[in-house]
């Protein structure tokens, strides 16, 4: 019998049907990502900036207003491979929201002498005769709102793919600008390609991991739907080993995408050399984005082998939490502190991933979101604290830092604080979300565990506080840099949110109940 | 109804930030707009406590209750009992004696600026009355750890040379009681919320909660170890010498006269009527604690050359005292151990502000070694200081005296050999505190000592307030007891405790 005898020719061909209203959202910007192409191919090189900046802005923003016309809508289109629910939405619109304030990052012009924080031009070779041309011209480019463009593309359509093949896609579509973003630090160039390149080669690595683990599902339930899978593994529960090697594969492509240890090797290198608008960025939203589809995945298509993949998990998230604390006490570079603490941050969110309850999904949606807000601007003043050679990114040249500067001392403490976890800032709300959680599910010893890492966290973000305010400034102290209206905003709102998400909590924790559960 | 409760946190934490907003070129404006701004306080808790009726069969009184995180059955409540009342009293009395005493204490070059210390007072003022007010246990949880951080900044910018290690000892160790207690917080929340089927923090709703005993246990000791720490109990107490011996001697009147006494107070207040099976099965534990708490802090205060230290280890002692009482469940000594709290609030003050007064006379030198014979220089000075070396020692007529003698009564009453014992302490006690008198008042005048100056009237305004407190409630305690016996009556009650009964028969022939 010949293959096309298999096809039956007298079906006719049926469109699929796609609810456009629910997923225009991730139209805009990837309609906004493809003109901004045009703009940086066609238009004269003064005039880019400013419409770049305006398609972004613009694209951001109507596309987290669409969301919030379609706050009630929860379906599954595209042939079943999207699916728009409401934990869905929550993390698209938080994704967006903190994309703008990265975007904000970004366009940031005033503060590096040099102009911006870009490369003036990626191609060119570190230290060779071109790129010190290039620079001495101060040439600027824009070529890194396209990038941020399917970057964030890729983020929304990652929370909302419901198929592992378009979930491979969005993750691709994601990581592959990133990879780009953190090679186009202006200064430290060959740290910064060392960056983009290290990720690139890990991030492949994984992407392979997760693109074989689909392969092996497909195997076991001839689909990757993930509720096809689901009900698979309901039909035939005895064979899962298939199953279960490819549920692994896949984790660890996801589990690497969230910086989970022993899969987070990448993540000092890339926060330290990336630059620093990127970095706060990218551990945002990606931390959502990521995090997003590996709860999808896990409940959605995996929560019939619950027994087999928490004790899994349970094991990562120790390891998470402690390798991630205990390694960011002995680091020197605030960039790479910053990095290890959002490997610890990680290990705390898999706490609330592990209950695998409605209240664990909802806390772990509002530790993102806190996290994300209290992250972005702790890399915003990091951005502007400075010396003649560029961000000091050196612990030893803040010391004294918050006498010098008391106001944006203040402001880095209480993300320090808001990271810490301490009362009265969202981290604690987040963390103790998160831990009520875990203990109603049974995993008290987790939170013990979770508890003694917190206290180990603290200790380092605690010393950021002694350096700035309880040494004395020093000829090396770095001066804060007065930045332009687009930090100030992405800070002030940094700021507010951690503050307020830390005494009023409970609009957004209703927002993140509210949500639901993932569709199925 | 007034919401006496808010107001009273509110006016302070308005005060501190405008302190932080004023211009830092007038420090002189910031310290007399701290001063005002505590005396408005301490005004309006003493028209609260008038009002406050000892005879109310309510568990608390000025209740307030707004919701706050519904989403976790938390909300804004706020009241008190008898207990509360005294120990928001203690920390309003204190905070304008510190401003007045540490109107010095804190200039331009002394690492960060005049206003912010200031403001750092009142903020902390503001937790502690929260603190010691709230009814529901996330919001006291929530001030719990939030009071570290004015602490923080008040001993790492303004403290001595070791201010920065001792800072972060004391962060750290408090923030590891802390979040035990957050675990065992979290778990008595699902276990509120498998029995009742809606999680909740209010007290009173957590009061009785029926629970499985191995859980009730575990979830005490998260509680007990975080209040131990806080207190401090032997041997959770190393960071009590450092933080205090680093710490302006303002700064360690208000971390060891009231800030610690959130240990003692959560113990009362939480640990005993929440899980008072846990309580009894633990109660030999505590009460082993705190003997060797008595000796072993008093023992070390022996061999201090440090005044600063020597105090933090004599309150070590006396902390022992403390929850020897409470554990012991008889009436008086819980009463006295309430009494002790605000006696041992007074006497810390006290003796830490006149040692802070010596010690600027002597180029900050805080070694016994280098004084002596302080009472031919400074007769005033020594006379005070003689004040509050004996009211620390407990002499009748003190309201310490009362504290003490009242815990072990009730000691007594229910273990004879823990009260005999317990009992040689006051011996240790007021060797120690007649040795530091003796050698750093008496004798030969110090020659690097020649021509210092008496108190002034500043500092004796500072003192007298403190003197006048101790004798009154020494001679006259009716005041405090009125309003504590009926709290102490309900924990009683609570945890089902009763007083033995007493092996001499009332008419006096014995059994």
């Amino acid at each position: 019998m010949s293959i096309l005898a298999a096809v039956n020719v007298d079906v006719p061909f049926t469109l699929p049907i796609v609810d456009y209203n629910a997923i225009a959202p991730l139209l805009i910007l990837l309609g906004a990502g493809v003109i901004s192409v045009l703009v940086e191919a066609l238009l004269p090189r003064g005039s880019r900036r400013f419409i770049q900046l305006f398609i972004v802005f613009g694209a951001l923003v109507a596309s987290l207003a669409w969301i919030f016309t379609i706050t009630g809508v929860r379906v599954v289109t595209a042939e079943g491979a999207i699916a728009i629910d409401g934990p869905a939405l929550v993390m698209q619109a938080a994704i967006l929201v903190l994309a703008i304030l990265g975007a904000l990052l970004m366009a940031e012009r005033s503060v590096d002498p040099s102009g911006d924080a870009f490369a003036a031009r990626a191609s060119a070779l570190p230290g060779s005769e071109d790129e010190k041309q290039f620079t001495a011209r101060g040439y600027l480019q824009t070529e890194v709102w396209p990038l941020f463009l399917f970057a964030v593309s890729g983020m929304v359509l990652f929370v909302s793919a419901n198929d592992l093949l378009l979930m491979f896609v969005a993750l691709e579509v994601m990581s592959l600008p990133l990879y780009l973003l953190a090679g186009m630090a202006r200064r430290r160039r060959l740290l910064s390609q060392e960056a983009a390149l290290k990720y690139f080669l890990l991030g492949a690595f994984s992407s392979a991991f997760f693109i074989y683990g689909v392969a092996l599902v497909y195997g076991y339930a001839a689909s990757t739907k993930l509720p096809a899978i689901a009900s698979v593994l309901t039909a035939k529960p005895g064979q899962t080993s298939l199953a279960l090697i490819g549920m692994a594969l896949i984790l660890v492509g996801l589990l690497f995408k969230v910086a989970a240890v022993p899969f987070h090797q990448w993540t000092p290198d890339v926060y330290q050399g990336a630059p620093t608008a990127v970095t706060g960025f990218m551990a945002a939203t990606v931390k959502i984005a990521a995090f997003g589809a590996l709860m999808r995945v896990l409940y959605v298509a995996f929560g019939g082998m619950r027994w087999d993949w928490v004790p899994m998990l349970w094991i990562i998230a120790i390891l998470t939490m402690l390798v991630g604390s205990v390694i960011a006490i002995s680091q020197s570079d605030i960039k790479r502190m910053l990095a290890y603490s959002s490997i610890a941050q990680a290990g705390f969110i898999l706490v609330g991933v592990i209950a695998a309850s409605p209240a664990g999904l909802a806390g772990a949606l509002f530790y993102l979101i806190a996290y994300g807000f209290t992250t972005i601007g702790a890399f915003a003043v990091i951005s502007l604290v400075r010396d003649e050679s560029g961000e000091a990114t050196n612990l030893s040249k803040w010391a004294g830092l918050g006498r010098k500067s008391p106001l944006m001392g203040g402001v880095f403490a209480l993300f320090m604080l808001g990271l810490a976890g301490i009362p009265l800032t969202s981290g604690f709300i987040g963390k103790f979300s998160v831990f009520v959680a875990a203990v109603a599910s049974g995993d008290t010893w987790l939170v013990i565990v979770a508890v003694v890492a917190s206290l180990i966290a603290a200790f380092f973000y605690v010393r950021v506080i002694v350096v700035m305010f309880l040494t004395e400034p020093g000829p090396q102290t770095a001066s804060v840099e007065v930045p332009s209206v687009f930090t100030t905003i992405a800070l002030a709102a940094g700021a507010t949110v951690t503050l307020v998400l830390g005494i009023l909590p409970q609009p957004v924790l209703e927002l993140v109940s509210n949500a639901g559960l993932f569709i199925k | 109804m007034t919401p006496w409760l808010t107001i009273l946190a509110l006016v302070p934490l308005v005060g501190s930030v405008i302190v932080a907003l004023l211009p830092g070129s007038r420090p002189t404006l910031a310290k007399q707009f701290t001063l005002a701004v505590s005396l408005i306080t301490l005004a309006l808790t003493i028209l609260m406590a008038l009002q406050f009726n000892g005879a109310s069969t309510e568990p608390f009184q000025f209740v307030e209750s707004y919701s706050w995180i519904p989403a976790f059955g938390i909300s804004y409540s706020v009241g008190v009992d008898g207990i509360g009342l005294v120990l928001i009293a203690l920390a309003a009395t204190l905070v304008p004696i510190v401003v007045i005493a540490g109107w010095r204490d804190v200039d331009a070059n002394s690492g960060g600026s005049v206003k912010g210390y200031f403001a750092l007072i009142l903020a902390l003022e503001t937790l502690m009355i929260w603190v010691f007010a709230a009814t529901d246990l996330f919001m006291f949880y929530v001030f719990f750890e939030a009071m570290l951080i004015p602490v923080y900044f008040m001993i790492g910018r303004y403290g001595g040379p070791q201010r920065s290690y001792a800072a972060v000892k004391f962060l750290m160790y408090s923030l590891l009681g802390g979040l035990f207690m957050l675990a065992s917080m979290i778990g008595l929340y699902v276990v509120s919320a498998q029995v009742t089927g809606q999680g909740t923090f209010d007290y009173l709703s957590l009061v009785g909660l029926e629970m499985d005993p191995t859980a009730e246990r575990l979830l005490f000791l998260g509680f007990f170890f975080a209040f131990a720490i806080k207190a401090p109990l032997w041997p959770f107490h190393t960071w009590l010498p450092d933080a205090a011996s680093a710490a302006k001697p303002g700064t360690a009147v208000l971390l060891i006269g009231v800030l610690d006494k959130v240990g003692t107070f959560g113990m009362i207040r939480y640990c005993l009527p929440i899980f008072p099976a846990a309580s009894e099965f633990y109660a030999p534990v505590v009460i082993g604690m705190a003997l060797v708490g008595i000796f072993y802090g008093a023992y070390v205060a022996l061999n201090q050359n440090d005044m600063k230290r020597l105090f933090a280890y004599s309150s070590m002692s006396h902390f022992g005292f403390i929850a020897l009482g409470i554990f012991v469940f008889t009436t008086i000594a819980q009463s006295g151990s309430m009494v002790y709290m605000v006696a041992h609030g007074l006497s810390t003050a006290a003796l830490f502000l006149t040692a802070g007064f010596l010690m600027q006379r002597a180029n900050g030198s805080s070694l016994i070694s280098d004084f002596g014979g302080v009472n031919k220089a400074a007769p005033v000075l020594a006379g005070f200081f003689m004040f509050a070396a004996l009211s620390s020692l407990a002499l009748p007529g003190l309201v310490s005296f009362v504290g003490e003698f009242m815990v072990l009564l009730g000691t007594f009453q229910r273990y004879l050999i823990v009260g005999g014992v317990a009992t040689l302490g006051i011996v240790i006690t007021a060797a120690y505190v007649l040795r530091l008198y003796q050698k750093s008042m008496t004798g030969p005048l110090a020659p690097k000592l020649v021509g210092m100056p008496d108190l002034s009237g500043r500092e004796i305004l500072a003192l007298m307030p403190i003197v006048v407190l101790t004798l009154v409630l020494g001679l006259f305690p009716a005041p405090i007891l009125n309003v504590i016996n009926p709290a102490v009556d309900r924990v009683m009650t609570t945890i089902g405790a009763t007083d033995p009964t007493p092996t001499v028969s009332s008419d006096g022939s014995g059994q």
